[in-house]
């Protein structure tokens, strides 16, 4: 099967400070798979995005969205089928009302209006954005703000979900939103990958985990490998969820990739089972 | 505890804002902070953290419009009647959309920015400058645009800022929204290291309750505007129901110690361990 993207020898040189922000990253990604992309800050995470939706554009190599190569592609041409929430919305949003800016996505797809004001009311009611409606973008707090750029994108139902930073400036509350939404998305057959530094949210919903270090891609793997490697945790800047730390602290000796937990829940698990063992 | 010096003094204090918001954003507030304390605010979004921050220089209710009730005092001084741009001299702000913040040209000029109307020498200023990127991991960057730095690098520039104005009290508003985990690490190690050496305190809202669990003295948790927890971190997170009725999450291996007792897996006494070190020595026979 055809990877739904495909990323082959991707440079990016950003002109102004002549900075290399990605140095020959290849990798594949399929339908349907949940993925992370983590690293330390500047290391190229939001850089390597932005390419899939086409607001950057290689400075050599390739990038093929579902086998189309996007070099010649404009934001709008890809905007079906790939959405990113960006890490700022502010920079993402312009509307003059919440309720605006949903419309505004599924309204330029050409979609007929009853459909469009049917997406939004989901959207509306699935963000719990009822109060807000009328307001502008930026009267509203940054939390807020940031749950309506996830909207807007998840009005136009794009095949690729991008998420950069979803969780910046969410209490707890707000971040179970954005796990509920991932795995909504996954239900409905999305892909999604979520740039973020909040590992116990990527420990919990994400299968895949895109390592990046100073601009190149330094592993691909299971959550479990990659907060186990402690060579690429102590040199990307990250640290596993604390739940994580713990039982690898605990299990200092005998460490099989099963003994590497990512939640509480999977903690408690263990524990049963090793009581279970010293019976 | 008793025989440190108050220096921040809430006494009564309600604000609203106005406008469409019926309720005030902080009500009656009564919080004392002694010097060289390191405080973490803890709460909802929407809890009233940034508006409790903004009474400490005043910026309320001197600058922003609304109904302002009771006293700040801050060394001595009633914020009501001292200008921001006096107590600028000893409180810096960091806040948690550095964008806002940034106007200079390039790295070193916006840091020089704050420090020149402080009338720092140009030596001064050039030393501290590069101590200052130091500390916040930007070393080199001296010269780039600030716009062109990524989300983290822009938080870890204006944290770099307020630091280089040498602060008495240092308030941040969820400083490292954008930086990475040890970034996050090396920022409240920081805070902690000079909180200890200078004295400087602290007074930090954040989210992510591991941290603050590891670096603060206190914790506040803020509900609709009120205060309804305040003690040490271990005080504080050994309030299970209230903090889990509010949304609110406890430290991972706080959490964990929880469940053991619950599900009568072990029995654990409170306090619960809040810091990871201090759950390896208490779970280091468990599995
Ligand atoms: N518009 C720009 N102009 C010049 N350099 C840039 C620009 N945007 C980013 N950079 C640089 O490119 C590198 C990669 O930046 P990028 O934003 O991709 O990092 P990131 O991994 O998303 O970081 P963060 O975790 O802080 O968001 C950094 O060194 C950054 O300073
Ligand atoms: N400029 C403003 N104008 C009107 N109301 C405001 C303003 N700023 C905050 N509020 C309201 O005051 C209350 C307290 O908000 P505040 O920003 O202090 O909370 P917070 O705890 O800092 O939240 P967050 O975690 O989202 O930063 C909220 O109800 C908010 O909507
Ligand atoms: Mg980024
Ligand atoms: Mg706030």
């Amino acid at each position: 099967m055809e990877p739904l993207i495909k990323v082959e020898n991707l440079w990016h040189i950003y002109p102004v400070g002549n900075v290399t922000a990605l140095r020959d990253v290849s990798l594949n990604i399929n339908r349907g798979e949940l993925i992370g992309v983590i690293g330390q800050n500047g290391s190229g995470k939001t850089t390597l995005v932005k390419h899939f939706v086409g607001l950057l554009k290689p400075t050599r190599g390739k990038v093929y969205i579902d086998g189309e190569d996007t070099a010649p592609l404009k934001v709008q041409q890809l905007a079906a089928k790939v959405g990113y929430v960006y890490q700022n919305p502010n920079h993402q949003l312009f509307a003059r009302t919440v309720q605006a800016e949903l419309e505004f996505g599924p309204t330029n797809l050409g979609l007929p209006e009853d459909e469009v004001a049917e997406r939004v009311e989901q959207a509306i009611k699935f963000f719990g954005l009822e109060d807000l409606r009328d307001l502008h973008p930026y009267r509203i707090g940054f939390p807020l703000r940031k749950l309506v750029g996830m909207a807007s994108i998840y009005t136009m139902k794009p095949d690729i979900f991008i998420l950069d930073e979803p969780t910046t400036g969410q209490d707890n509350i707000t971040t179970r939103k954005v796990y509920h939404l991932i795995e909504k998305l996954r239900d409905e057959g999305a892909t999604v990958l979520c740039v973020a530094h909040d590992m116990i949210l990527l420990a919990e919903v994400v299968e895949r985990m895109l390592v990046l270090r100073d601009s190149e891609l330094i592993m691909d793997g299971t959550p479990r490998q990659v907060f186990s490697n402690h060579e690429v945790m102590a040199s990307t800047h990250i640290t596993p969820p604390q739940i994580t730390i713990l039982s690898l602290r605990l299990r200092k000796d005998q460490q099989t990739l099963d003994d590497v937990v990512l939640s509480v829940d999977e903690m408690i698990e263990l524990t049963k089972q090793s009581n279970t063992g010293k019976k | 505890m008793s025989d440190k010096k108050p220096i921040i003094e809430f006494k009564g204090v309600t604000f609203w804002y106005g406008g469409a918001n019926d309720k005030p954003a902080i009500k009656n507030i009564n919080l004392t902070i002694h010097e060289g304390e390191y405080v973490a605010l803890l709460g909802l979004n929407g809890a009233g953290k940034t508006t409790l921050q903004l009474c400490i220089n005043g910026v309320i209710p001197n600058s922003i419009m609304g109904e302002f009730e009771g006293e700040v005092i801050v060394y001595g001084n009633d914020t009501y009647d001292t200008p921001v741009r006096e107590m600028a001299k000893f409180v810096g702000m960091v806040f948690d959309n550095p964008e806002f913040q940034l106007s200079q040209m390039s790295v070193a000029e916006e840091i020089a920015l704050g420090m020149e109307s402080l009338g720092f020498s140009y030596d001064e200023m050039t030393k501290t400058i590069t101590e200052v990127l130091e500390i916040v991991g930007l070393r080199g960057l001296e010269d780039r645009s600030p716009f062109g730095l990524s989300g983290g690098q822009q938080q870890r520039l204006s944290i770099a800022s307020a630091l280089a104005m040498r602060p008495k009290i240092l308030v941040m508003d969820e400083p490292t929204s954008n930086v990475d985990p040890i970034g996050k690490e090396e920022i409240f190690a920081v805070a902690e290291q000079l909180n200890r050496e200078k004295n400087m305190t602290v007074i930090m809202a954040e989210h992510e309750v591991e941290v603050m669990a590891a670096y603060a003295d206190i914790v506040v948790v803020m509900h609709e505007g009120e205060i309804l927890l305040n003690g040490t971190p271990e005080e504080v997170f050994s309030n299970v129901d209230l903090i889990h009725k509010l949304g609110l999450r406890m430290p991972q291996v706080t959490e964990y110690a929880h469940r053991l007792n619950q599900l009568n897996l072990a029995s654990i006494k409170k306090p619960y361990p809040v810091t990871l070190d201090s759950a390896v020595e208490r779970f280091k026979d468990i599995l």
